[in-house]
This record gives structure tokens, sequence and C-alpha cells, in this order.
């Protein structure tokens, strides 16, 4: 078990800044998820942390000790790869203990490390099979099993269930937290879906244009996301979003579409709120007249049985989700709809992106405002 | 910093390593070779003395450019690559074509048609030379039982036959690889493509020149240039069939005649030389064209 | 009613079906004559080869299964030793272009090193530049390794042919191979050379195989070199040997013999080609089509 510590690291492929100075910390033990769109360079960090690529700028501490230079299988660690990489021409044993054959161990010691992890994973009657006669989560197991023997210090996951079908990404994402529970080794995990990251992690670690957007457990990113990109990035639908009328900074009052009224009170030394945020979730369908409401046009209905999703029009260019469990409302496209909400589930952003904190107080009652 | 470059270093010298035996193999029977011979292009040298030599300048050089003989076998050189790389691009293409279709035995046929291009090139010219015997040839004899010639035809002794029939066996031997190569381009056109276009009823002769054509071109292109390279320096063939009659006689029948036939080291390699430049010209031309092509398509 | 472009020149089904029927024979008589044209003449070979006397010069499409050709051939030891020759002289070098071409391939298709791309440029231009042009230079390198009118010659100068053929093919063939393989391999601490052995070796059976089959071709069938650096008829290569197979005039050609000849040669390629024809298909056009 181990830490791992990343220290200003960066990565140019030529002249393309795939990770631009990076510093992390990541706790013995600790389970945390590199989580962001494609192409934002979560991959590449995972491998730079892995010593499969190396770094242009800054330095790796795994265990508090310095690798920046030591080769990838000396860093006591093992990695599960999107592709599971399982060596096409040897049987599934083979395959687990090929590792252990090149540090050299003995012929026992590798037949009882092989036998704990193959009953560990429950694959004990596969050894004998080549990975092309296994079916999609056996090979995942299989690559785990590969991982796991080597009695690494820190696990690196790849994408690992991008591969599988919906039913068993649930049950594999099941086994991994479980695997977590037991051995309690540090685990970092790389995915694009947020479902996982958020299911699976300790700390979420949010990556874009190859900087870390945020960092923090599932809860807080997503109730006080720090900013605009980590608030969208994370929810489905993602949250809905509305630029706000330019006002002076002398005028309290913010403005929005469809009506939207409310007198902040924030740190005007944060700078002055140029977009807000609402849940699909934090929005109730109301009716058009209800005090307080946006009001807009209901346009479409999505029905999933456990909840249903209702696109509202607001302006020609805007549309937003309400998102609610029970029944759906009786109400026909091309109506009009008002959309109720609570200060407290309101977010601010400034012109940069950045959350504003406010104080919440009472909406406007549109009558009153106007 | 230091990470990737050590990382960096330590690939570089792997790789060295690796590369070692091919770098010092290449250079014993390529390089090494090729220097020498443009080196022995400069002297006076003989094969049987070749340590015994002095240097003549350009000599050597003037020597081959002044004798017809040499530009026969230029001439003849560029007649047979001209001739027979279209013909076998045409041909080539037109059973590609044939060959992309979708029936019965179609593994088999693609098999079976490498055969004539495995054989030894000795063995294609030899039993072309006996199907075309003029007295008890294949081709002749079917000639006269179907009335026309009187008699058959000396296909290869002929002089003004001769060339021809060299680029006739050529074609039959190289086709099948401008085939192969050309299938492999087809196999890369996306069959959806081709459905796009029979729902929207893209007759036959346009969905070829609009669709196929252009998209095989590539790899039309690349497998011209190989042939073209490989019909250049062209040897067995003629050299089986008509040894160095002036008139089938290619550039390196003639290089080759030189050096070894007539055991003149210098005059021999001012020759080679003079194929290489030939060549490498011609190369940078077809090389310039097809990079113009994909700059432009 | 408006009526669709499609409908409006539409001809009966049954037109449609007797088109399409005779698209099909059209096909399958162009796939004939295909193979009547590249065929034929090797099977007029082995027809020939069992031939002798006046009925060599009869128009008959059977052979006559007179082996006395072959018997005279298989009896002749300078032919025989030409066989083993050509055997030897093919095999080892393409032995030694395959190891060296594997070693080579693994530097230039994976490792990082930026002066790579010049090496496969040079090797790319070694195999397209006339051999005639090294000749005189090869004449010297062969005398001084003491190996002139040896096939031991042949080996050496076969290399210059094979090696850049290998080494090209296999080059694109590694870079084909997933990374994330490799990754896992270092990871699992296999040195540079391990990796090769162990984990890319064996999934490039197939490439090697068909890498190694070409090679076996080219050297097997090679004329210029065998005809220049070999002085003597035990030395000799098949194909020289058979180049210089002549009567003692014109008329007095031994096309049966030739013929037989011919076919002994081909028959160890043509079982080989029809055996790994995929491979060999893919073997070639994978150094032509993405280089």
């Amino acid at each position: 078990m181990a830490s791992v510590s990343l220290k200003n690291v960066s990565k140019t492929f030529g002249t393309y800044e795939v990770i631009r100075s990076i510093d992390l910390e990541i706790e013995d033990g600790e389970f945390v998820v590199f989580v962001g769109p494609s192409g934002c360079g979560k991959s590449t960090l995972l491998r730079l942390i892995a010593g499969l690529v190396p770094v242009s700028g800054g330095d790796v501490f795994i265990g508090g000790d310095q690798v920046t230079d030591v080769p990838a299988s000396k860093r006591g660690l093992a990695f599960v790869f999107q592709s599971y990489a399982l060596y096409p021409h040897m049987n599934v044993a083979r395959n687990i203990s090929f590792a252990l054959e090149t540090a050299r161990l003995g012929k026992d010691e590798i037949r009882r490390r092989v036998a704990r992890v193959a009953d560990m994973l429950k694959i004990g009657h596969l050894l004998e099979r080549r990975p092309r006669q296994l079916s999609g989560g056996q090979r995942q197991r299989v690559a785990i099993g590969r991982a796991l023997v080597g009695q690494p210090e820190v696990f690196l996951f790849d994408e690992p269930l991008s591969n599988l079908d919906a039913d068993l990404r649930m049950e594999m994402r099941f086994e991994i937290a479980k695997l977590h529970a037991d051995v309690k080794t540090t685990m970092i995990y790389v995915t694009h879906d947020q479902t996982e990251a958020m299911t699976l992690a300790d700390r979420i670690v949010i990556l874009n244009h190859g900087q870390i957007e945020q960092v923090g457990r599932p809860r807080e990113l997503y109730d006080r996301p720090e900013n605009r990109f980590v608030a969208g990035f994370l929810g489905s639908p993602r949250m809905n979003f509305a630029a706000l009328e330019a006002t002076g900074p002398a005028v309290p009052v913010l403005r929005g579409p469809g009506g939207f009224a409310y007198a902040a009170e924030y740190v005007a030394a944060e700078g002055r709120p140029a977009e807000i945020g609402l849940r699909p979730e934090a929005l109730k369908l109301v009716g058009a007249d209800t005090k307080g409401a946006i009001r807009g046009t209901f346009e479409r209905m999505e029905d999933l049985g456990y909840e249903y999703v209702c696109y509202v029009r607001l302006t020609d260019t805007l549309v937003w989700t309400v998102r609610s469990t029970g029944s759906p409302p009786q109400i026909a496209p091309g109506d009009p709809a008002g959309l109720s909400w609570q200060p407290e589930n309101l977010y601010l952003f400034g012109e940069d992106g950045r959350r504003i904190d406010h104080r919440a107080s009472v909406p406007l009652a549109l009558g009153a405002s106007s | 910093m230091s990470a990737a470059r050590r990382m960096e270093r330590q690939q570089r010298r792997t790789a060295w390593i690796f590369l070692l035996p091919l770098l010092l193999t290449l250079v014993a029977v390529a390089i090494w070779p090729l220097a020498r011979s443009i080196f022995f292009s400069f002297t006076d040298a003989y094969l049987d003395a070749p340590t015994d030599y002095g240097f003549v300048g350009l000599e050597n050089f003037v020597e081959v450019a002044e004798d017809p003989v040499f530009w026969g076998a230029v001439r003849n050189t560029l007649v047979f690559t001209l001739v027979s790389v279209g013909l076998e691009t045409l041909l080539g293409l037109a059973i590609a074509l044939l060959l992309h279709r979708a029936f019965l035995g179609r593994g088999i046929v693609r098999a079976a048609i490498l055969i004539p291009w495995a054989m030894p090139m000795v063995v294609s010219a030899r039993i072309w030379e006996w199907m075309l015997n003029d007295q008890f040839g294949l081709i002749n004899k079917l000639l006269v039982a179907l009335g026309l010639v009187g008699k058959g035809i000396a296909w290869t002794a002929d002089p003004s036959l001769i060339l021809g029939t060299v680029i006739f066996i050529d074609v039959w031997v190289t086709t099948p690889f401008m085939v192969l190569l050309i299938l492999a381009g087809l196999q890369l056109i996306p069959e959806e493509i081709y459905e796009a276009a029979d729902v929207s009823g893209v007759p036959h002769w346009k969905r070829f020149w609009s669709i196929t054509l252009p998209l095989a071109t590539p790899a039309i292109g690349v497998a011209i240039l190989f042939r073209t390279l490989d019909a250049l320096r062209m040897f067995d063939l003629s050299y089986v069939l008509a040894a160095n009659n002036e008139n089938t006689m290619t550039m390196s029948i003639y290089a080759r005649d030189q050096l070894i036939s007539f055991q003149d080291l210098g005059l021999g390699a001012a020759a080679s030389t003079w194929v290489f430049m030939i060549i490498g010209l011609i190369a940078i031309v077809i090389v310039g064209l097809l990079r113009l092509d994909r700059a432009t398509g | 009613m408006t009526v669709s472009v499609a409908t409006t020149r539409r001809y009966s089904n049954a037109t449609y079906r007797t088109l399409r029927r005779v698209k099909t024979a059209g096909l399958y008589a162009g796939v004939a004559a295909v193979l009547v044209y590249m065929l034929f003449p090797y099977y007029w070979a082995i027809v020939s080869s069992t031939k002798t006397g006046q009925a060599l010069y009869q128009f008959t499409l059977l052979p006559a299964l007179d082996f006395s050709n072959y018997r005279q051939l298989f009896d002749n030891p300078v032919f025989m030793g030409a066989l083993v020759n050509s055997g030897v002289v093919a095999l080892v070098s393409t032995a030694i272009s395959l190891v060296i071409g594997i070693l080579a391939a693994y530097a230039l298709g994976r490792l990082h090193f930026p002066p790579g791309r010049i090496v496969l440029i040079a090797v790319l231009m070694i195999s397209v530049f006339p051999q005639v042009v090294v000749l005189s230079g090869m004449f010297e390198v062969i005398g001084w390794l003491g190996l002139y009118n040896r096939p031991s010659a042949l080996i050496v100068s076969y290399l210059i042919l094979t090696l850049p053929f290998t080494t090209w093919i296999l080059t694109s063939f590694i870079r084909d191979l997933p990374n994330e393989l490799e990754e896992a391999a270092l990871i699992d601490g296999c040195s540079r050379l391990r990796i090769l052995t162990h984990v890319l070796l064996p999934l490039m059976g197939p490439a090697i195989a068909s890498t190694g089959l070409l090679s076996f071709i080219l050297a097997w069938n090679e004329f210029l070199f065998a005809l220049t650096f070999i002085l003597t008829d035990e030395n000799r290569t098949v194909p020289v040997a058979i180049g210089l197979l002549t009567g003692s005039s014109r008329y007095e050609y031994p096309f049966g013999q030739i013929m037989a000849a011919s076919v002994t040669v081909t028959l160890p390629l043509l079982v080989l080609v029809l055996i790994f024809q995929r491979k060999i298909v893919a073997g070639l056009t994978s150094g032509a089509v993405k280089g």
C-alpha cells in the first residue's frame, strides 16, 4: 500500500500540451477516480503515474519515494487496460503468472499465488483457457487477476469497464468496489462514465484540457462544484444554465430568461454573477402563472417509468430539463408551463465560470419585480 | 525533464542495439559495394586485377555515353518498362475488378493466379519459349491450324518481334502482382459506398469512374511505382530469351556485359552508375507525381 | 398522382432476373478466361514434360505419362546438386534475414527512435535499386571473403534482396500489434528483448511465415548474382542451370527435359503458395498499401 503524489507534473507531445503542471496527493488506500471528457488527458495522466509514458516535467512519488525515473515494472503497481491486453497466445494461468515468472519466483510460490487469485476472482475453472475462449466479463476478471497477483501497492485502471455491456458493467463495478474493500490497496481509476466515478470513488479528480478542475468527495463535487465545468459535468441530465441579463453593479436584482428574477446576497468581491445554474431535479413543473416560477413552453416528455424528464423551452435557443419521480403531469406540447425552484438550489457563476457563493433569500415574486 | 530524456535515451540505446545487425549487414552488402562501384567507375581497373588501377576521371562515363549500344539498351529498357507496366496496369485493374466480385471459389482463384508470379522468371521464359517455338510451339500450331498464318512465326528470333515477345511474357508474369495490390486497394473501399450508389441508381460505368477509380488510385499508384522500378532493372527475362541480342538488351545486361564478359571493371562500373542515375531520376519523377497527386486529390 | 423517378423506367421483374443471370454467367466466363490465361502455360509445361520423341511435337492436351524426362533429370547429378544448392542458399539467407529483420523491425516499429525514419527510407531504397549497380563492388566483397564460386557467396549477396524486404514488411506488422500488450509486459517487468521473444514473437507467427515465404521465393528465383558469382556447374542454383540448358543446336533443344526441370523447380513454390495464399497476400499488401 502506498500513497501517490504528483508534483507539478506535465506532459507535452510535440508542441501539444496534454497535461499542464498537475499537483495531486493521493492517500494510502484511497480509491481515486480520474474523470473528464475524452481528450482531457486522464489516460495520459494514468500512464505518467505508471511510468509507461515519461513525464516532460515535474515529479512522481509513490509511497513517498521519488519514482520519476523508475521504470514501470519497478514502481510496484499494476495496470488493468481498457482492451485488457491479455497475451492471446498464453492461457489464463500463464497470463496471470507471466510477471511472476519474469520476476523469477519459485514454481510453488507462483502456483500458490495464482490459485489464491483465481479463487478470489472465481476464475479457477478457466485457468487452462485462452483469452479468445473467454467472455468479456471473464477476460476482465483475468485482467484484474493478472494485476492482483503481483501484490501491487497501487492499482491503476484504464477505463476497464468500457468494453462491457450495461448489465455486466454494473456487476463488475460492484466487484471492483468489493475488491477495494477487501485488499484496501490504493486504486486509481480512469473513466469517462460519471456513474462509475460517483459510485466507486473516495475522491474524484475532474480533468479538463489537461488540468484539474476540482478534487473532492463525490457528494462534495455534486453539491458544491467550484466552477461551471464541474457543475455541468456531473449530473444527468446535466445542470440547466442560463445567462443573466447584464445589469449594473448597483442593481441587486438578477434577471434571466423566462422572467427569472432574484435578489441575491453575494460577496461582491467574488465578481458579478453572469450565469445561473439549476439542476433538473431542483425544478418542479407548475402552472405557468405560479408566483416566482420561470415561464416557458412545454415541449416534450420522456417517461422512464421510475422517473420522467420534461423539456421546457425558455427562449428560442434555450431548453431546460426537469427531472421528477411520481406520476407525470397531464400537459400537452405547446402548453405554457412554469418552473418553480428554491433559492438554496440555485448556483451562480461569474464571468470566469467560478461559482459565487450567495446567501439564500426569497425569490422575487414576478409581479412585484416588474 | 530528465525522466523523459532518460527513458528516451534508454530506448534509443536499445533501438541502436537492435538495429546494429541490420545496419552492419546493409553496409556490407549494399552501401559499401555501391560506393566501391561508383569508385571503380573513375578508374581503368580490370576484373582480373582490380587492385591495379589508375584514375581516369570521367573517361569511362564518356565512353559509355558515346556507345550507341548503351543507348539502344536504354531505349529497349524504357520501351519495355513503359509498355509492359502500362499493359500490366490495365490488365491488372480489369482482373482485379473481376476477382473483387463475389463468386464461388474466389479464394482458390486468387491463389491460383499467383502461380505465374511465384515461379522463377527463367522458368517462365523457358515455358513461353517452348510455347512460342516457330516450328513446334503450341501457339504457332494453333495459328497455322486456324489458317491465320502460312507458317510459324519466329517470335523469339525475329529481331522485330523479340522485344514484343519479352513484353508479352513479362505481362503474363507480373500481372498477378498488380492484381493483388489493386485488389487490396479495392478491399479498402467500404461496401456501404457501393450500396448507397446502388440505392440511388448510379450506373455501373459511373460507379467505376467516380467511386472505384479515385479511391483505388493510391493503391494503383504505389503498384505502378514498384513495378516500374522493378521493370527498369530487368535482367533475367531478356538474358535467358536472347542473351545479349541488341534488340532486347536492357541496361542491366549492358552493364553486366561490360563488367563480366569484357572484364572491364571501370567501364562496367561507369555503365552501372549511369543505370543508377537514370533509374534514380525516374524514381524521383514518379514519387514527385504521386505526391502531387496526393496533394491535389 | 406523381410517379417516382425509379419506377418510371422500370422493366418487368423477369427481365431483371434474366439480366442478373447473364451477368453471373459473364462473371464466371471472365474468371475462367483469367484462369486459362494464368494457368495454361504451366499446365502445358507439365503435359510436355511427360512426352518424349515425336509425341512432344504432337498437339495433345492430355499428359502422356511418360516419365523418362524426370528419370533422366533426377539421374543428372548437376541438376540435383543445383536443387540442393538452391534450397540451402534460399533457406539460409531467409533465416538470417528473418532474425536480423525481426530485431530491426522491433526497433523501427515500436521504440522511440527518431533516426528510424531515415533507416526505413534507406531500406526501401535499397530494395528497389538495380542489383547490377552493386555488382562490381559485390564482386570485390565476395573476393575478399574468399567465397567466389561458392554457394555461400550467394547467401551473402542475397541479403541485399531479402533483408530490406523482411525488415520493411515485419516493421509494418509489428506496428499493427496492440500497444497495450507491450505496456502490460513492461508492467510485468519484461526487458525489451523478453517482450520481443515472449510476447510479440508468438503473435507474429503468421507474419513471419508469410515474410519468410516471400523471402524464400525471392532467393530461390534469383538469377543475376547466381549467374555472376558461380562459375562451375556443380555450384550453380536451379534457375541458372535451367537458363543455361541448351542442346547442340537450336533444333535439338531438349524441350522435354527443360519442361521437366521447370515443373520441378516450380513445384515447391506452388505448394507453398497454395498453402499459404492468405498469408502471402497479407504480407505483400501490408508492405505496399500502407507504406
